[in-house]
């Protein structure tokens, strides 16, 4: 699909809302429907409790010009669910006609990595048709920066302060993407911002396969990580060229490793972009065993994908 | 319209009212000793008895939060559960009705835990008496059966459009095999009719959003709202449990008087304790004691009127609570009956909780209620338990 063509696309979210100025969801919103657009699709989204929920809607207003439910937190999934098979018994029945409806949920990393999983986990194994999409800013970001389960090791938060005994996250992240792969979906893929055409076409594959789909992209925050705002897709560009964030994707259990860079970057390259990681950037020999560690995280997830990528050439 | 009579047990019934229904979605878990229903519905699925897409969640949270999904969607959407699992759905019950959907669900009234039980009683119907359902009790399998179809209609109706929940007692009713009365797939489908959601999230033509923030601003208005659907919900249940009564040639009515015209010693309770209290009062009767009985049919909207009406110029009155509310003026219940009977000068309002945990209720303790309560004269919301231990 073609990124020109794509941007005069009348899809997307309404003006008004009031997601941050650099902030990641709104982009991952705004590009998933114009997507779908392009496509001849009609979505209907269901979207978790989180910053993309709150800040698009606040009775009476709302940024979605298409059908959208909010539930609750932990139950995005599940709703998607009963959306999808209302769908397919009503149009089994005549009363509903269409055949390009597709169903979307948007997720935070709190309401998929942590609250919402068992129902996220239930909505794949029962193989409804439809694409989870989530917007990891790597920590609970609309109730105030608290950590989840993607807060990245040695982070700060508001729930894992610097302290004199503690400082910051003093463990590793989950790696949701793998665990959707652990459902044998059909698709799951891992993307970026920063990389456009790579999510475009991410998006394009995962509305078109014939069962559920995940899409996991890191959403930059700059209210959250202490970043410019202008910065966000510098920041979202050096995820990847870190190797922090790697963007590949799982076709029917085939893994693609979609990027690699040419010379891989130092995690303190990542660090040292964010004011979450302050407490990190002295040189100290505390800090250089905890960088350490982040590097060594890093690269040995980045290998396993790889290695995973390998298998299948 | 021709009817039928068979044996089935609560359970049965609950799933043989569903299948007529033929609802487009049921979401459901399965739970003691709601069970029953969701094998005897999936095996209608399986044969092609109708046309259901029975999602089978990975729990009641889920079950609950896919019936909003679906029905939120324009289907007519059912599910059942039981206690536990009503509890952990709970966040999403009272979601429900605040969106204004009209799902069904029958609940197998089951003691919550702790400690973990899984006999009668209704502690967990009484968890979501606030949650904005309208709330039907049933003595019986034949009730179970009738209140569903009058539930659809109730919850559907646009003056309404309330999700309606039909209780049965756990085991006494719902695994106990009774006879009684069915109509024809076909007839009583035609009750229930078509279903013609306002709105759909699959109607793309015509967006909407559902379940935005509401903050200060609106929030109170929509809660306004809501209690005013329940207002309404009082006065259509009334027309359409006529309208089915007449359909199957039965009385139906929001409460059940049983012997009550001169009597003075009266019992109120819900669900299949009425029907042990019905032999008391024909025992006390027998030995020369005004009884009677008021069975509570519709608990929300509670009827207070006719509660009032009914028993205003009772002279003793004893309401019993299969739940436990520690620390409260009396059960739920009892608080609902003694607060459609304040200001009138007459009766003494006594309450009784009984059967926690599927302890059985039996005529001597319904006795024994009155042999406590004969020289009873001073009117105190003191809490008494009957069939326990001390």
């Amino acid at each position: 699909m073609n990124l020109k063509e794509l941007a005069t696309i009348d899809a997307g979210l309404a003006p008004g809302h009031r997601l941050c100025p650099g902030c990641g969801a709104a982009i991952i919103a705004n590009i998933v429907q114009r997507v779908a657009r392009a496509k001849g699709y009609e979505l209907v989204v269901a979207n978790a409790t989180g910053c993309l929920e709150v800040a698009t809607t606040i009775y009476p207003y709302t940024s979605w010009r298409i059908p959208w439910i909010h539930n609750a937190f932990e139950n995005a999934a599940a709703t998607i669910s009963g959306v999808e098979s209302a769908y397919k018994v009503l149009k089994k029945k005549g009363r509903v006609k269409k055949d390009n409806i597709r169903f979307v949920v948007f997720g935070g990393d709190g309401g998929s990595y942590d609250i919402g999983l068992q129902s996220m986990s239930g909505a794949f194994e029962r193989r409804h048709k439809f694409l989870y999409i989530v917007y990891d800013n790597e920590a609970y970001m609309n109730t105030g920066i608290q950590r989840s389960s993607a807060t990245p090791l040695g982070a700060w938060t508001t729930t894992t302060p610097i302290g004199s005994a503690h400082r910051g996250k003093e463990v590793e992240r989950k790696d949701l993407t793998m665990i959707a792969v652990a459902h044998r979906l059909p698709y799951v893929a891992q993307a970026s911002i920063a990389f456009l055409p790579d999510l475009v076409r991410k998006i394009e594959k995962a509305l078109d396969v014939d069962g559920p789909s995940f899409i996991n992209i890191l959403s930059t925050c700059p209210r959250g990580w202490y970043f410019d705002p202008a910065d966000t897709l510098k920041v979202a560009r050096m995820a990847v060229e870190t190797n922090f964030w790697p963007l590949f994707e799982v076709v029917n259990g085939r893994f693609i490793l979609n990027y690699e860079p040419k010379e891989r970057k130092p995690i303190t390259e990542w660090i040292k972009l964010q004011g979450r990681y302050k407490h990190l950037w002295e040189d100290t020999p505390q800090n250089r065993e905890i960088i350490a560690r982040i590097q060594r995280d890093i690269d040995e997830r980045f290998n396993y994908i790889k290695r995973l990528a390998s298998l299948h050439e | 319209m021709k009817q039928k009579r068979i044996g089935l047990t609560g359970a049965h019934a609950a799933a043989l009212a569903m299948k007529q229904i033929n609802p487009d979605v049921v979401a459901a878990y399965p739970i003691t000793p709601q069970t029953p229903i969701m094998e005897r519905f999936a095996e209608y699925v399986a044969n092609g008895k109708v046309d259901t897409e029975l999602i089978r969640v990975e729990s009641e949270h889920s079950a609950m939060s896919a019936c909003i999904g679906s029905s939120a969607a324009g289907a007519r959407t059912m599910t059942a559960t039981s206690a536990n699992g009503l509890a952990l759905m709970t966040e999403i019950v009272y979601i429900a009705p605040s969106y204004r959907l009209p799902i069904v669900m029958n609940l197998v009234n089951r003691a919550l835990s702790g400690p973990i039980n899984i006999h009668c009683d209704h502690s967990d119907a009484m968890l979501v008496r606030d949650s904005g359902w309208v709330m039907l009790f049933s003595e019986n399998a034949q009730e179970v059966y009738d209140n569903n179809f009058i539930a659809l209609r109730t919850a559907e109706d646009s003056r309404v459009l309330l999700p309606v929940m039909i209780n049965q007692d756990g085991f006494i009713t719902s695994h106990s095999l009774e006879t009684l009365e069915v109509g024809e797939d076909k007839e009583m489908h035609e009750f229930v009719g078509e279903y013609n959601p306002r709105y759909s999230l699959l109607d793309t033509d015509n967006p909407h959003t559902l379940g935005p923030l509401d903050l200060y601003d609106y929030y109170f208005e929509h809660k306004r709202q809501q209690a005013e659907a329940m207002m309404h919900a009082d006065r259509v249940i009334r027309e359409y449990m006529k309208q089915y009564s007449e359909l199957v040639n039965r009385p139906i009515d929001v409460v059940e008087p049983y012997r009550l015209d001169d009597a003075e010693f009266v019992y109120v309770a819900m669900n299949s304790t009425a029907g042990t209290l019905r032999v008391v009062v024909d025992m006390l009767r027998d030995k020369g004691v005004r009884a009677g009985l008021l069975k509570i049919r519709l608990y929300r909207p509670f009827p207070w009127r006719d509660v009032k009406s009914l028993l205003g110029d009772k002279h003793k009155i004893v309401v019993l609570d299969r739940a436990l509310s520690p620390g409260a003026t009396g059960g739920a219940l009892y608080q609902d009956v003694r607060s459609s009977l304040y200001g009138l000068s007459t009766p003494i309002v006594a309450g009784y909780v009984y059967g926690l945990g599927g302890r059985e209720f039996t005529e001597e303790q319904g006795l024994r209620i009155y042999e406590e309560l004969r020289d009873l004269d001073d009117n105190e919301p003191f809490q008494r338990f009957m069939g326990v231990r001390e």
